[in-house]
């Protein structure tokens, strides 16, 4: 394998940075050493969670705003846009079909922009677990704006809301009904929900559950819907801006992606909820529970990877047949296993 | 704990838009435990060597059933030059004639494949291409 030379990556060299991705993806011993000379650059880019179900047209609406972002009128000079485009990985061959880049077409020969598909490799949050890896190698290449783009997520896979600052959720019509809108999960983590494909029959009866939805949640009952959050789900409130700052009202957005139709007001809505993080301290906030939990997570993963070179396999194995045997349930087991690793 | 799987481009160049065989060859490399990124139809080989860079493949496998292969091709693999991507294996499937596929292989193709080809060959020999390089 040829050596990867950071410096090449933050002068722009596209085929440096490819490289790089794939020693992360892989977790090369290569990896460490570029992440650890890149991380000092880290920190600017905005990083932007596209998220919702299967078939809402997530790639489509990424590539508009792709699209959109690198031919602003602005005077401003347009921002460089990453894309991670996640898609599961098989189960039970370990292979994926990256199928986002059919719909971002549009996007080839513009330097500006660098888009990656990522398949998930087993990971369940909806995001790969070297998602956030590839972040950091993007926003120290130069990259002002990377969105990331989550696999068909259903209602758990809330992994983006940790990683991104803003996170948009894609709804479309005809996928559910009111009480849908308020079921825990994905629908707690979105900064900007978009109703897209809303030129279909049914967009405004979906706009408007969605709007009530959130009127229930933050309109005079907000105390209680943060208590009741708390109760029920794993997710800390300080990952989610409105909970603890009521300044940010979540906008319901109808798209037409297939033809670019709102496309600019999403663009103006990401680009507040930037601004609102930033003026209200939450943008400090957020980079530090995204790194606190990046740093508990690789913890976890070395803790596994020790006890797993540790274990002694005839010991496991006895103690699993007695598990099998029913014998002793698997938290004894546990037991057993952890007091002879002690020592 | 290194996890390193072998990813696949799989293009369609040109203007024919009989994506059938493509998209079984991407289905069966799949299966095959690799990681297939399928971009679609009618691409340019600008954007074929563009895709192929950004998605660091190990092998690019190109379908064509218009007859345009011996232009296509060779524009294909000096993209592919161009922009640094020296080390990918490509592939070609589809229609091609028998006397063109030498010339073909002497510009650089690793294989060509025509129709009846076992999906598990394909597979096999991909696998044993990467490997080969990486060894």
């Amino acid at each position: 394998m040829p050596q990867i030379d950071p410096i090449a990556i933050r002068q722009g060299d596209r085929l440096a940075l490819s490289r790089a991705l794939t020693a992360v993806e892989n977790n090369t011993p290569q990896s460490r050493v570029i992440q650890s000379a890149l991380f000092p650059y880290t920190g600017h880019a905005h990083l932007v969670g596209i998220t919702g179900a299967t078939g809402t047209g997530k790639s489509t609406l990424v590539n508009q705003l792709a699209k959109a972002l690198r031919h602003s009128d602005s005077n401003m000079e347009a921002p460089k846009v990453a894309i991670i485009a996640v898609d599961p990985t098989s189960p039970f061959t370990g292979g994926a079909l990256l199928g986002d880049r059919i719909r971002m077409q549009d996007l080839a020969g513009d330097k500006g922009i660098f888009i990656r598909s990522m398949a998930s490799r087993g990971a369940l949050g909806g995001l790969a677990h070297q998602t956030a890896a590839f972040v950091t190698l993007l926003d120290a290449a130069g990259y002002d704006l990377i969105l990331i783009e989550t696999v068909g997520a259903g209602q758990t896979e809330v992994d983006i809301s940790r990683l991104s600052h803003t996170v948009v959720l894609v709804e479309a019509p005809g996928l559910g009904d009111d009480i849908q809108a308020i079921k825990a999960g994905i629908m707690e983590i979105a900064d900007i929900l978009v109703v897209n494909k809303a030129d279909l029959p049914g967009a405004a009866i979906t706009t408007r559950a969605l709007q009530s939805m959130l009127d229930m949640a933050y309109g005079r009952n907000q105390n209680i819907a943060i208590k009741h959050m708390r109760q029920t789900t794993n997710i800390e409130p300080t990952n989610s801006p409105k909970q603890q700052n009521t300044n940010w009202e979540i906008p319901v957005l109808q798209v037409t992606a297939t033809e670019g139709k709102g496309i600019d007001a999403l663009i103006t809505n990401i680009m507040r909820h930037k601004h609102y993080l930033m003026e209200s301290g939450l943008w400090q906030r957020k980079e530090s529970d995204r790194l606190r939990r990046e740093l508990e997570e690789l913890i976890q993963i070395r803790l596994v990877h020790q006890w797993q070179q540790h274990l002694d396999k005839d010991q496991f194995d006895a103690v699993f047949e007695e598990v099998i045997q029913r014998k002793h349930p698997p938290l004894e087991a546990v037991e057993f296993l952890f007091e002879s690793f002690k020592d | 704990m290194i996890d390193r799987r072998i990813r696949v481009l799989i293009a369609k160049p040109g203007l024919d838009g009989h994506d059938r065989g493509a998209k079984v060859i991407a289905r069966a490399l799949r299966d095959a435990g690799m990681e297939v990124i399928y971009t679609g139809l009618r691409q340019t080989p600008e954007m074929i060597a563009e895709a192929a860079l950004q998605e660091d493949v190990d092998v690019v496998g190109l379908s064509i059933l218009s007859g345009a292969h011996n232009v296509l091709v060779p524009t294909i693999l000096e993209k592919l030059h161009e922009c640094g991507m020296n080390d990918v294996k490509v592939f070609v499937g589809g229609i091609i004639p028998k006397e063109d596929i030498s010339p073909l292989l002497d510009k650089g193709v690793y294989a060509v494949y025509g129709p009846g080809t076992d999906t598990q060959t394909v597979s096999e020999e991909i696998t044993r291409a990467v490997s080969l390089q990486n060894d």
